[in-house]
C-alpha cells in the first residue's frame, strides 16, 4: 500500500506535508503539543484533548500497538475514555508494526474504527517549536485539497459536549464520592473504586449537593472554564458547605473561579508528564502528569485561599487550598494515566478530610 | 524558591577510577570531570587521586591538587592523612572508587579522620552490594529479585528448582567464567548439569531464570529532601542473557506501555528510597515479555556507564546534578543547565531516539571467546541520534568503525546463521539482516534470538529499503526512495553499493533533490521552552534546521569515535584541549564526536558539539552547513587522520600539516623514499604479494622478521615471524584480512630499545619534544609496552640522533602541529620505525610529565599563532613519570595474556616519583599489581634469557623470597645453587603442579617468559599465564619489565613510596 499524502495547514498558513494512517478526512481543531513519551492510548482517549489536534513530540508512535477495549468494574480497563477524543494525531514516525502482549490492533487500525485521522511524516519539532513561538493555534487536516474551516473550540461549552447526559453509580463502600464530570479521565474514578469508595458520577451541570455525597470530585476537562457557569455556580454553593471538595485540572480551575480568583489562557499550555510542581512551603518537589491549556492567576486568589503548589519551571499555579476547609484544587493530574504517579497520595489525603 | 543550605565542607577528596579497562571506562572521566566543577562551583576545595594520567580530570586547572596514585586503601589513607579532607566522594570512579571507599569504611580509616561520605551513604553502598542485604532490603519493601538458592548435593538441586519452577539457572558458586553453568529447561536437564557440576565444585545455586525477559534500566536521582525523579529508562535489544554492556540499548524505551514503565518508575523512586541513596544510581529490571512482571536485578548506587550513556543520551548532567546534592542541595533549587530558563528537577522529554552500539576488539585476542553472554568483553561504544530507529541503528554501526557500512551492504557471510542467531556474537545485528533477507519470519528470529519482535520490524524496514533500491540504478533512483532510504539511515555509500555508483554521485544527486540532513537540538524538553544548548545532530526526518549557521571564525576538531584497542581517553584529551586553546584564541569551536563515554561531548566543552558520525559524509555535511575556517584532523587518533586527504580532496580546509604530507607520511613508500633521501636509516622492509616473494626476502634479511599490513592504528593483524612456518602462518591469516592489500614484511631487530618523540612543529620547524624510552625491548607494542620519561638508560647520543631525525622529518613534511615518531636504538644505531602527524596517546602523558601543554602549543602553531618558546631548563626534570599499560585480560575469557606487536592493553597509567624504582612501582601497583611477599614461579623461558634473569634470581634469592619453578627453569636454578621448588608444567598433569599452586594461592608472582617454539610449551606457558589471570596473580612476562622489576624491589620499599601531588613535582 502506497503512503496517502495530505496536509496538515496551520492558522498562520504554514503547510506541512504527511501521509495518513488513520481515517481520511479533513478536520479542523486547536492544535496543541504533548511531550509524553509513552501513553498513546490513554492520551488519545482523554477528554480534555476534546476539539483538539493533538502533536506527539515523541518521534516514533504506535510501537505496542492498542490494547483491547475490555471492560472492569464498568469502566474501559486500557483507555480514559470510551472513544479517542481528540480531533486528528500528527507524529512524526509511524510503526505499522507493533508488538506487545496486551494489544489487539495497531493504532492506525483503531485511528480507523473512530474515524479520526492521523498524519505521520511530519517534522512535529518544527510544528512544536511554531506552537510555543507563536501559541496554540488553529489548524486543519487537508485530505484531497478539501478545506473545512478553522473552527476554534474553546468558543463552545467542551465541558458540556464530553460530560455524562445523565448520572452514573458504581456501588462500593459506605462512603460516597461524587464525581461531577467536565471530561472526567476513568482513572480519576478508579483511584476511588479502589480505595472502595461508592462514586457517582454526575453531568457537569448537576445540582451534585442533592447527591449528599461525603466528598465532591470537579473532574478535568476541556476547554475554557469560565464556560461552565452552571458548574461554577453548583460550586460556590458547596464552598458555603464544609463537605471536602479535590478539583482536578478543569476542576481546580472551576474552583479558583468560584472561589473568586481569575483565570487565563496560558501561551501554549502544559502537556506533559514531567512538569515539576514545588509544594508551596516545603522542599518538596513532584513531577506531574499535565493537559491543560487555562491556569488560575494565582495572585487573585481571594484572602482564605492559598497557592499550594507551583510550576517550578514557569511558576504557574499548580494548585490551591483553603486554609481552614477542606477544599484542595490541582492543576496536575495525581490519577497520572499516562504519567508518573508521584502525587497519587493527595486522593489519600483528600480521603482523610473525609473521614 | 526553596532556600540554599550552605554546606559547610572546604576540602574534598574524590576518588578517580583508574585505568580504563573492560567495564570501566573513560565514562568515569566525564563523571569525575563534572563532580570537580560541581565542587569547584561551590567554593569547595577538591582533592583528587587518579593514576590515569590521560585524563581531563587530572588536569591543571580542574581539581586544586592531583595525586597520581594506586587507588589502594594505603595510598588513598595517606592522601587522607597529609591532606585532611572534611569529606569523600566515592560514587564518581566506578566500582575501583566504590570499592576502596568499603575498604576505607570498614578500616575506621574515614572515621578516625573524621572524612564524612557525601552523597549516598556507606550503609546503602554496602546494602547494593552485597547480595544478600540487597535481597534482604529489596524484600523488605514487598518488590521482587530473582528468586535464588545455595545447595549442596543434587536433591537438593531439584528440590529447590521445583520450588522456584523450571527453567532454572544453574550456577556454579566461586567458579570463573561461568564455567559449568548452564539454563535446564527440565529435571532431566537439572539433573545432566549438576551431575557434572558437583564433580568439582562443593556448592551451585539455582536461580530462578529470566533469559528472553526484556532488560529495562531506569537512571534515578534523590536528593536529601527526597525529592525524586527517573532521567531517563533505557530498554535493550538484546534481552536478558547478555550484559547490559554487550547490549544494543536504546533510550527511550520503545516496547513499553505507559503503565508498564510508570510502574518500572514507580518501584525505582521505592527502591532509592528505602536504600537512601543520595544523588544518582541506576536500577535493573527484567521485564517478562507477556505480562508486567518484573524482578529487580540490580542496582548500582554509584554514577556508572549506563548514567554517562543516560547523561549524553538526554542532556542531563547527571553527575554534575549528583554531585551537587551530595552537598546537600534541593533538585529543584539547581538549574537545568540546558535549557537555563527551568530547573534540574524535572524528568527530560525526548523528541528523537538514541541507540548505543558496544564496540568489541575481540580479534586482537589470541584464544579468546567470541560469543556474547553474562560477561562485558566490548571495550567502547557508540552513540547515535536520530528520528526513527532505522537511521539510529545505521548510524551506530558505522560509528563504531569497524568497516561497516551499516546494517546492509558489507562483506560478512555466515555459515551457521541459525547458531549465529541463538548463540551471539559480535555479528549478531548482521546475521538478523541476513536471516531477514534470506525470507527468515520475524517469529522465527524471535524465537531464536528472544528480541522483541518490534525491533526486528524495524530492522526488516531496512533490509526492504535495500531490496527496493536494488532495482534502481543511479539514473531511474526516484527522489522519493532515495529520501525515504536516508530516513532510513543509509550513507549515501550504501546508496552506491546497492546502486552500482559511487558515494559522490550519490551526494550530489540527492543535493540536486533537495535531500539533505537537517540539524536539530538535544534540549532536554522536547522544544517545550526555548533551549540555548550547543548540543546538535543530523537527520533526515526533518524539514527544518533548528539553528542558523551566521556564527563566523568557526573551526572544526573531529573526536576519536569509539574507545577501543589503541584509541581511547587520551585522544579525547587532546581534542578537549584543543578546543579550550581555540577558545581562548577567540575561535567558535565546533566538535564532532559519538563517543557517550568521553569528557569532549559534555556540554561545555565547545561552543557547538554535532554529536554525530565521524564520516566523511557527515563531516561534508557539517562542513556545507557551518562553512568553517577549517577543520582540525589530528586531534582524535587514526580516524579524523584517515579523513584528512578525502575531506582536503572534497574541497574542505584542513588546518595543521597539509594533506599531502600526511599522507606521505602514512604511504610506507613515500615515507621510506623520504628517509632514504634525508638518510636516515629504516629497517629493512619491503612490500610484497605473493609468499614466494615474501619468503624470499625474509631469507634474505634474516629471521626474524615482523610482518604487517599497512595504514593501521594498533597493529592489528601484525606478527613477529621467527621462521619460515610461522611466516607462512601468519601470512595467511593477514592475507584472510587484507584480500586487497599487500603485506609489508620488515627485518625485526632483536635486542634492540624503542623509543619514541612526541613533538609540535611549526612551519616545519621543531617547536617542543618529549623523548620517553620504553621498558621492554621493541617487538612489545607502544602501547602495551612501559614508558619511560625523561629517558633513563637512554645513551646521550642516542638522544641527540632522535632529536637531530626529528627536525629533519619536522622540516621535510613541514609539519605544523602535533606529531609523533616511533625508533628503535641499538648501540646508538637509531632507526625510524614509524611516523605519525597527529597527536598520538602520549601526549597527555609528556604533557603533563613536563608540565608543557603540548596540544596548547600544537593548536597555537596550528591556527598560526605566535608561540614563545619554551626556556629549555623544563625539560630538565628533577624527577621521572612512568606510563604503565593496564590489561583486562581477567575479562576476556580464555585470551593469552601475553605482549606481542598485537596491541592487548586497553589503558594505562602514569605516577611520578623521585627516580624511576618510584614511579615504576607505583605505575605497577595502579594497574592493579600486588608486590608479591614471599612465593614466585618462575618460568624464564630459553636459555639465553634464563641466563640473563640469574642476577635477578639471585638478588631475589638474597631478598628471601621462596622459589617455584618449572622443569628447566628448576635445573637452571640448581645448577646456579639457588634454593628452588619444582612444580609440574600444567600439561604434565602431575603434582605439585604449577595450575595448583596458583589456583590455591600459594605462589605470589608469576613470572612467565614465553618461549615461542614448540606448541606443547606454548600451551604449558598459556596455561600457567591464563591461570595466574583467573586468579588474580600477578604476572610478568617480558624479560626487560622483570629484571626492572626486581632492582626497583631491591632498592625501594613500598614505604619509601612518596606521597607527592602533581605540583609538588618541580
Amino acid at each position: 500500500m502506497l503512503p496517502y499524502k495530505c496536509k496538515l495547514e496551520l492558522e498562520d498558513k504554514t503547510v506541512f506535508e504527511g501521509f495518513f494512517f488513520g481515517a481520511k478526512k479533513s478536520v479542523s481543531g486547536e492544535v496543541v503539543f504533548n511531550t509524553g513519551m509513552v501513553g498513546y492510548p490513554e492520551a488519545l482517549t482523554d477528554p480534555s484533548y476534546t476539539g483538539q489536534i493533538l502533536t506527539l513530540t515523541y518521534p516514533l508512535i504506535g510501537n505496542y500497538g492498542v490494547p483491547s477495549d475490555e471492560k472492569q468494574d464498568d469502566l474501559s480497563k486500557y483507555f480514559e475514555s470510551d472513544k479517542i477524543q481528540v480531533q486528528a494525531l500528527i507524529i512524526s514516525d509511524y510503526s505499522h508494526n507493533y508488538s506487545h502482549w496486551s494489544s489487539k490492533k495497531s493504532l492506525s487500525e483503531w485511528l480507523i474504527q473512530h474515524d479520526i485521522p492521523g498524519i505521520y511524516g511530519i517534522d512535529t519539532r518544527k510544528l512544536t517549536k511554531k506552537l510555543r513561538q507563536k501559541g496554540t493555534m488553529l489548524g486543519r487536516i487537508i485530505y484531497n485539497g478539501e478545506k473545512v474551516d478553522f473552527i476554534d473550540p474553546n468558543k463552545r461549552n467542551l465541558a458540556k459536549e464530553v460530560s455524562i447526559k445523565k448520572p452514573i453509580t458504581h456501588k462500593r463502600g459506605n462512603k460516597k464520592i461524587t464525581i461531577v464530570d467536565c471530561g472526567a479521565k476513568n482513572n480519576i474514578i478508579r483511584v476511588f473504586i479502589r480505595r472502595n469508595f461508592t462514586v457517582v458520577r454526575v453531568p457537569w451541570d448537576y445540582p451534585f449537593l442533592d447527591e449528599k455525597p461525603d466528598g465532591i470530585v470537579i473532574s478535568n476537562g476541556p476547554g475554557d472554564p469560565k464556560k461552565c457557569i452552571k458548574t461554577i455556580e453548583n460550586v460556590k454553593t458547596a464552598l458555603s458547605q464544609d463537605i471536602p471538595i479535590l478539583g482536578i485540572c478543569l476542576g481546580s480551575q472551576i474552583l479558583g473561579l468560584a472561589a473568586g480568583a481569575k483565570t487565563y489562557k496560558l501561551k501554549f499550555g502544559h502537556r506533559s508528564q514531567n512538569q515539576p510542581c514545588v509544594e508551596s512551603g516545603t522542599n518538596r518537589c513532584y513531577i506531574t502528569s499535565q493537559n491543560h491549556g487555562y491556569a488560575i492567576d494565582a495572585d487573585t486568589l481571594p484572602q482564605d485561599w492559598r497557592e499550594w503548589f507551583y510550576n517550578n519551571n514557569d511558576g504557574t499555579n499548580e494548585g490551591i487550598i483553603h486554609i481552614s476547609k477542606p477544599f484542595f484544587g490541582t492543576q496536575f493530574h495525581p490519577e497520572a494515566s499516562p504519567g508518573p504517579d508521584d502525587t497519587e497520595f493527595l486522593f489519600d489525603l483528600f480521603i482523610r478530610a473525609i473521614k | 524558591m526553596i532556600q540554599k543550605k550552605n554546606s559547610k565542607l572546604n576540602k574534598v577528596l574524590i576518588l578517580g577510577s583508574g585505568a580504563i579497562r573492560i567495564g570501566q571506562a573513560g565514562e568515569f572521566d566525564y563523571s569525575g570531570s563534572q563532580a570537580i566543577k560541581a565542587l569547584k562551583e561551590e567554593g569547595v576545595k577538591t582533592i583528587l587521586i587518579n593514576p590515569n594520567i590521560a585524563t581531563i580530570q587530572t588536569s591543571d586547572y580542574l581539581a586544586d591538587k592531583v595525586y597520581f596514585l594506586p587507588l589502594t586503601c594505603d595510598f588513598v589513607e595517606q592522601v587522607i592523612k597529609k591532606e585532611k579532607p572534611d569529606g569523600i566522594l566515592l560514587s564518581f570512579g566506578g566500582q575501583t572508587a566504590l570499592d576502596v571507599g568499603v575498604a576505607l569504611h570498614e578500616k575506621n580509616i574515614l572515621k578516625n579522620h573524621n572524612v564524612k561520605v557525601l552523597g549516598t551513604p556507606i550503609h546503602s553502598i554496602l546494602d547494593t552490594e552485597d547480595r544478600d542485604l540487597f535481597v534482604k532490603k529489596i524484600n523488605e519493601i514487598g518488590l521482587k529479585v530473582p528468586l535464588s538458592k545455595a545447595v549442596k548435593n543434587v536433591d537438593d538441586a531439584i528440590k529447590a528448582a521445583e520450588e522456584i519452577g523450571f527453567p532454572v539457572m544453574c550456577r556454579i558458586a566461586y567458579a570463573l567464567g561461568g564455567l559449568g553453568s548452564g539454563v535446564a529447561y527440565d529435571k532431566k536437564q537439572l539433573l545432566e548439569i549438576t551431575k557434572k557440576a558437583f564433580s568439582f565444585t562443593k556448592q551451585i545455586l539455582i536461580e530462578e531464570y529470566c533469559g528472553g525477559w526484556k532488560e529495562i534500566e531506569c537512571e534515578v536521582v534523590r536528593d536529601r529532601y527526597d525529592n525524586c525523579i527517573v532521567v531517563c529508562s533505557m530498554e535493550n535489544i538484546d534481552p536478558m542473557g547478555i550484559h547490559t554492556g554487550e547490549s544494543i540499548v536504546v533510550a527511550p524505551v520503545q516496547t513499553l506501555t505507559a503503565s508498564e514503565i510508570f510502574k518500572l518508575r514507580a518501584i525505582s523512586i521505592k527502591v532509592i528510597r528505602h536504600l537512601g541513596v543520595v544523588g544518582e544510581c541506576n536500577i535493573q529490571f527484567a521485564l517478562d515479555p507477556n505480562s508486567e512482571d518484573y524482578r529487580i536485578i540490580e542496582v548500582n548506587a554509584r554514577l556508572s556507564r549506563s548514567s554517562a550513556l543516560a547523561s549524553k543520551a538526554t542532556g542531563y548532567p547527571l553527575a554534575f546534578i549528583a554531585a551537587k546534592l551530595s552537598l546537600g542541595h534541593n533538585l529543584a533549587e539547581i538549574q537545568n543547565i540546558i535549557t537555563r530558563e527551568t530547573s534540574a528537577c524535572f524528568e527530560p522529554a525526548l523528541d528523537y531516539i538514541v541507540v548505543k552500539y558496544p564496540r568489541w576488539d575481540l580479534q586482537k585476542f589470541r584464544r579468546v571467546s567470541l560469543n556474547l553472554g553474562s560477561e562485558m568483553k566490548s571495550v567502547g561504544e557508540v552513540m547515535a541520534i536520530a528520528r526513527t530507529f532505522e537511521e539510529a541503528l545505521q548510524k551506530s554501526i558505522r560509528m563504531i568503525d569497524l568497516g561497516m557500512n551499516g546494517l546492509v551492504c558489507n562483506n560478512l557471510s555466515f555459515d551457521d546463521l541459525d547458531k549465529e542467531l541463538s548463540q551471539p556474537t559480535d555479528k549478531r545485528m548482521f546475521a538478523i539482516a541476513e536471516a531477514l533477507k534470506k525470507g527468515y519470519t520475524i517469529e522465527k528470529i524471535h524465537d531464536l534470538t528472544k528480541i522483541n519482535p518490534w525491533f526486528l520490524y524495524k530492522i526488516k524496514n531496512i533490509v526492504d529499503i535495500k531490496k527496493k533500491l536494488s532495482k534502481s540504478k543511479l539514473s531511474s533512483l526516484s527522489s522519493d526512495l532515495l529520501k525515504e532510504a536516508k530516513q532510513k539511515g543509509f550513507s549515501d555509500k550504501q546508496i552506491a553499493i546497492i546502486t552500482d555508483s559511487s558515494e559522490i554521485k550519490i551526494r550530489q544527486k540527492r543535493k540536486k533533490h533537495g535531500i539533505v540532513p537537517y540539524v536539530k537540538q538535544i534540549d532536554t524538553l522536547a522544544a517545550e521552552y526555548p533551549a540555548k544548548t550547543n548540543y546538535v545532530y543530523l537527520t533526515y526526518n526533518a524539514s527544518e534546521d533548528d539553528i542558523d549557521f551566521k556564527i563566523k571564525r568557526q573551526v572544526v576538531v573531529l573526536g576519536g569515535g569509539a574507545y577501543r584497542i589503541g584509541s581511547s581517553v587520551e585522544f579525547d584529551w587532546c581534542c578537549v584541549n584543543a578546543v579550550s586553546t581555540l577558545r581562548a584564541l577567540k575561535y567558535k569551536t565546533i566538535l564532532v564526536n559519538c563517543n557517550p563515554e568521553t569528557v569532549s561531548t559534555d556540554y561545555d566543552i565547545c561552543d557547538k558539539l554535532y554529536f554525530d558520525e565521524l564520516t566523511l559524509e557527515r563531516v561534508l555535511d557539517i562542513c556545507e552547513k557551518e562553512k568553517p575556517l577549517g577543520v582540525i584532523v589530528s586531534m582524535g587518533g587514526q580516524i579524523p587522520n584517515n579523513l584528512a586527504i578525502p575531506l582536503y580532496e572534497s574541497g574542505v580546509r584542513i588546518l595543521g600539516t597539509s594533506p599531502e604530507n600526511i599522507d606521505h607520511a602514512e604511504n610506507r613508500h613515500s615515507f621510506s623514499k623520504l628517509l632514504d633521501e634525508l638518510g636516515i636509516d629504516q629497517p629493512a622492509w619491503k612490500e610484497l604479494t605473493s609468499l614466494e616473494q615474501a619468503e624470499t626476502f625474509a631469507e634474505k634479511v634474516g629471521y626474524p622478521v615482523l610482518v604487517r599490513p599497512s595504514y593501521v592504528l594498533s597493529g592489528a593483524a601484525m606478527s613477529i615471524a621467527l621462521s619460515r612456518n610461522e611466516l607462512k602462518t601468519y601470512l595467511n591469516k593477514a592475507s584472510e584480512i587484507n584480500k586487497d592489500h599487500p603485506v609489508v614484511i620488515s627485518k625485526f631487530i632483536t635486542g634492540a630499545k624503542e623509543i619514541e618523540i612526541d613533538a609540535v612543529a611549526k612551519k616545519g620547524m621543531l617547536f617542543c619534544y618529549a623523548v620517553s624510552e620504553h621498558v621492554e625491548n621493541a617487538g612489545v607494542h607502544s602501547g602495551d609496552a612501559t614508558m619511560v620519561l625523561p629517558p633513563q638508560r637512554t645513551y646521550l647520543e642516542t638522544m641527540r640522533r632522535i632529536k637531530t631525525i626529528s627536525k629533519q622529518i619536522a622540516k621535510a613534511l613541514n609539519i605544523t602541529g602535533p606529531f609523533n615518531i616511533q625508533f628503535i636504538a641499538k648501540d646508538n644505531d637509531v632507526k625510524v620505525i614509524e611516523c605519525n602527524l597527529r597527536a598520538s596517546r602520549s601526549f597527555p602523558f609528556v604533557s603533563k610529565v613536563f608540565k608543557i601543554n603540548f596540544i596548547d602549543i600544537a593548536t597555537r602553531s596550528i591556527m598560526g599563532e605566535n608561540i614563545k618558546p619554551i626556556d629549555k631548563s623544563s625539560f630538565d626534570l628533577d624527577y621521572v613519570g612512568v606510563k604503565a599499560p593496564q590489561f583486562s585480560f581477567m575479562r576476556l575469557k580464555g585470551s593469552d595474556p601475553v605482549l606481542g606487536v598485537e596491541m592487548a592493553s586497553t589503558g594505562e597509567v602514569a605516577c611520578l616519583g623521585d627516580d624511576f624504582n618510584e614511579a615504576f612501582l607505583k605505575s605497577l601497583i595502579s594497574t592493579g599489581f600486588k608486590l608479591p611477599n614471599k612465593t614466585i614461579l618462575l618460568s624464564t623461558g630459553p636459555i639465553d634469557s634464563k641466563a640473563e634473569f640469574l642476577e635477578s634470581t639471585k638478588i631475589l634469592n638474597d631478598m628471601g623470597y621462596c622459589f617455584y619453578a618449572t622443569g628447566g627453569t628448576a635445573e637452571f636454578m640448581k645448577a646456579n645453587n639457588i634454593p628452588v621448588e619444582l612444580l609440574y608444567w600444567p600439561l604434565e598433569e602431575k603434582e605439585p603442579n604449577t595450575l595448583t599452586y596458583i589456583a590455591d594461592g600459594k605462589i605470589d608472582l608469576v613470572i612467565n617468559i614465553p618461549k615461542n617454539i614448540e606448541k606443547e610449551e606454548l600451551d604449558n606457558d598459556y596455561l600457567i599465564r591464563r591461570k595466574a589471570v583467573d586468579f588474580d596473580v600477578p604476572l610478568i612476562t617480558n624479560l626487560q619489565l622483570a629484571k626492572r622489576f626486581v632492582e626497583s624491589i631491591q632498592r625501594t620499599k613500598i614505604s619509601d613510596l612518596k606521597i607527592k601531588s602533581w605540583d609538588e613535582y618541580k
